[in-house]
C-alpha cells in the first residue's frame, strides 16, 4: 500500500515540468550564443568552406561510408578475440601454484610491454616488419597486422580490467565455493569470473567505444579504411570537409554505445543500492 | 562407510598452527564421537575458528593429525582437499552465499558439480532441504532479498546439500540482529535431531548449555576443560574456565 498526498504530487508535477523547461531554454540559449560567437569570427567564411561545404561532404559521404565497413569488420573481429585473450591472460596471472611460474612470468611481461607501447607504433612494426621477413604462409596483409596489433594492445589493457574485477570479487566467496568441494577451475568459472565481469561491465565498454575509433589508426598501413579515404578525398579537393564527416560517421556509432554503457552503468548502481538494503 | 563400528567420527592430536610468530593451537586434542554435537566456547583469539578451519583444510596445521572416520587423514599433504571438503561442511560467520545465483542455484551448485547429481535431482533434493528449514518460499530469491537469518540458514543448507559426515558451524550466529538469532539455532537443533555430527564455535552459552553432548573450553590454544555441559558450566574443574564463565555468563 502506498499513499501520496495528491496536493503534494501535483506541486512536484509542477516543478518537474518548469524545470525541464527552463534547462532546455539554458540550453538553447547556450547553443545561440556559442554560435554566434563564432560565425562572428574573422576566419569563419573560410573555415565553413574548408571544413563545412555541403557539397565536399555530399560527394565524399557515400565514399567514406563504405570505406567505413572495413573498420566495422576489423572491430568485430578484434572484440571477442581481445575479450577471449584478455581473461586468459587475466586468469594466468592469478594461478598462484610455482609450476605456473613461466605462464605468470609471461603474462606479465606481455601485459607491460603492450601497455607500454603506443598502439600506433605496434601497428607500425608488426604491420611493416613481420612481411619484411618474407616468412612463407605467414600473411602480409596490412589488414591482417594492422588487426593482431590493436587485438594485442587492448588485450593488455582489457587483461587488467578484468585481473581488477577478479580482485574485487571478497576472498570469502573463493573459500565457501572452495569449502563446498568445488575445485580452483570450478570456483573461478562458476563464482568468481560471474561475479568479477559483471563488476567490470563499464570500463570493458569503455574500451569497446575506445577501440571502434582506433580501428583508424591501421589506416598508417595504407588500407583504404575511413581515414584513409578522407585523407584522399581531401588531397584531392584541398577540402578537409572529408574529415569531418568521417567524424560525424565515427560518432554515428559511437554515441549511441556511449549511452548504452551509461545505461548499462545506471542500472547496475540501481540494483546494487537495492542489494545494499538486505 | 568405513570405520562405522568406531563410536569416534574425528580425532585431532597434537595439533599446532601458528600465523607468523603467533601460536594460535598448541598441541591441541579434540575427539569427536558419531551423531554428537561438540560445541567449542572460548575468549576471541583462543583458536576456535582456527581449529575448525584447520579440520575442513582451509588452513594448514604445523604439527599433528586429524583424522575423519579412521581412513581420511585431513592433514596429510597429499590428501585430496576436494574430498575432505566433500564429507566435511563448513558454514561461516558471514553467510558467503554467492549473490550472483538464486538461492535455489546456491544450493545445488556443487551437487551438480562437484558430485554430479543431475538437474533435477538435484533441485528436487534442494527444495525439499529448503522446505524442512522453512525456506521453501524463497526458492527462487535472490540472496540480497534475504535477511540474516535466512541468508545463514542457506548458507546451512547449501552445506547440507553435499550431505557431509561432519558439519562444522563456526560462529554462525555473531553477525546476526538479536531477533534473527533464534531461527540460525533453531536449525541446528533440528540437525542435531536428525542425528548428524556436529562441532560448532559460538558465544551463545545459553545454546551450548542445551544443544551439546559435550562443551570444550579453549584457551591457550589447547583444550583446557571437556566435558558433559551440566558439569562444565555448573561444576567447572580449572579456575581459568571459572574466571571465562564469569566474565561472559555475568
Amino acid at each position: 500500500m502506498v499513499y501520496k498526498d495528491p496536493v503534494r504530487q501535483a506541486l512536484a508535477r509542477r516543478r518537474a515540468r518548469r524545470n525541464a523547461l527552463v534547462g532546455m531554454a539554458s540550453l538553447i540559449g547556450f547553443v545561440v550564443v556559442v554560435a554566434a560567437f563564432v560565425a562572428s569570427t574573422p576566419g569563419w567564411p573560410v573555415v565553413q568552406e574548408t571544413f563545412f561545404s555541403p557539397e565536399q561532404f555530399a560527394d565524399s559521404f557515400a565514399g567514406l561510408l563504405e570505406a567505413f565497413w572495413l573498420n566495422v569488420r576489423i572491430f568485430l573481429v578484434a572484440e571477442p578475440l581481445i575479450l577471449v585473450f584478455s581473461l586468459v591472460i587475466a586468469l594466468v596471472r592469478t594461478l598462484k601454484a610455482p609450476i605456473f611460474l613461466p605462464l605468470r612470468v609471461m603474462a606479465t611481461v606481455f601485459v607491460d610491454v603492450f601497455r607500454g607501447v603506443p598502439t600506433i607504433l605496434v601497428i607500425f612494426l608488426l604491420g611493416f616488419g613481420v612481411p619484411a621477413l618474407r616468412l612463407q604462409g605467414v600473411p602480409t596483409s596490412p589488414v591482417f597486422w594492422g588487426t593482431t596489433a590493436l587485438v594485442l594492445s587492448y588485450s593488455a589493457y582489457v587483461a587488467e580490467v578484468f585481473r581488477a574485477g577478479i580482485g574485487s570479487v571478497h576472498p570469502s566467496q573463493r573459500m565457501a565455493a572452495r569449502s563446498l568441494g568445488l575445485s580452483t577451475f570450478q570456483t573461478n568459472r562458476y563464482v568468481v569470473l560471474p561475479q568479477a565481469i559483471r563488476n567490470v561491465v563499464p570500463p570493458l565498454l569503455n574500451d569497446f567505444i575506445s577501440l571502434q575509433k582506433d580501428t583508424a589508426l591501421v589506416a598508417v598501413l595504407g588500407p583504404i579504411e575511413i581515414l584513409r579515404q578522407a585523407q584522399i578525398d581531401a588531397s584531392s579537393s584541398f577540402n578537409y570537409t572529408p574529415y569531418v564527416a568521417a567524424a560525424v560517421i565515427f560518432l554515428a556509432l559511437t554515441i549511441p554505445m556511449t549511452r548504452f554503457a551509461d545505461w548499462i552503468q545506471a542500472r547496475m548502481a540501481r540494483r546494487q543500492r537495492a542489494g545494499g538494503v538486505a | 562407510m568405513t570405520g562405522g563400528s568406531d563410536p569416534t567420527l574425528l580425532t585431532a592430536r597434537g595439533i599446532w598452527k601458528s600465523f607468523d610468530d603467533h601460536s594460535v593451537l598448541r598441541g591441541l586434542d579434540l575427539d569427536v564421537a558419531r551423531h554428537q554435537a561438540v560445541v567449542l566456547i572460548g575468549a576471541s583469539g583462543s583458536g576456535k575458528s582456527t581449529l575448525l578451519r584447520c579440520i575442513n583444510g582451509l588452513e594448514t596445521v604445523d604439527a599433528g593429525t586429524i583424522v575423519l572416520d579412521g581412513d581420511l587423514d585431513v592433514t596429510d599433504p597429499s590428501v585430496d582437499l576436494d574430498t575432505v571438503r566433500r564429507r566435511i561442511g563448513i558454514v561461516f560467520q558471514s553467510y558467503n552465499l554467492f549473490p550472483h545465483m538464486t538461492v535455489l542455484d546456491n544450493v545445488t551448485l556443487a551437487p551438480r558439480k562437484v558430485v554430479g547429481t543431475s538437474v533435477a535431482q538435484a533441485r528436487d533434493e534442494a527444495r525439499a532441504l529448503l522446505a524442512r528449514f522453512g525456506l521453501d518460499a524463497k526458492a527462487d530469491e535472490y540472496p540480497d532479498r534475504l535477511s540474516g537469518g535466512q541468508a545463514q540458514r542457506v548458507a546451512i543448507v547449501r552445506a547440507l546439500a553435499m550431505q557431509p559426515e561432519l558439519m562444522l558451524f563456526d560462529e554462525i550466529t555473531s553477525a546476526l540482529d538479536p531477533l534473527l538469532v533464534g531461527e540460525v539455532l533453531d536449525a541446528v537443533r533440528e540437525l542435531k535431531s536428525g542425528g548428524l555430527t556436529i562441532v560448532m564455535a559460538t558465544h551463545e552459552m545459553g545454546f551450548a548449555r542445551e544443544v551439546a553432548d559435550r562443551v570444550c573450553f579453549l584457551s591457550d590454544g589447547m583444550v583446557l576443560e571437556q566435558g558433559p555441559p551440566d558439569q562444565l558450566f555448573n561444576d567447572p574443574r580449572l579456575p581459568q574456565t571459572r574466571e571465562f564463565l564469569a566474565r561472559v555468563l555475568a
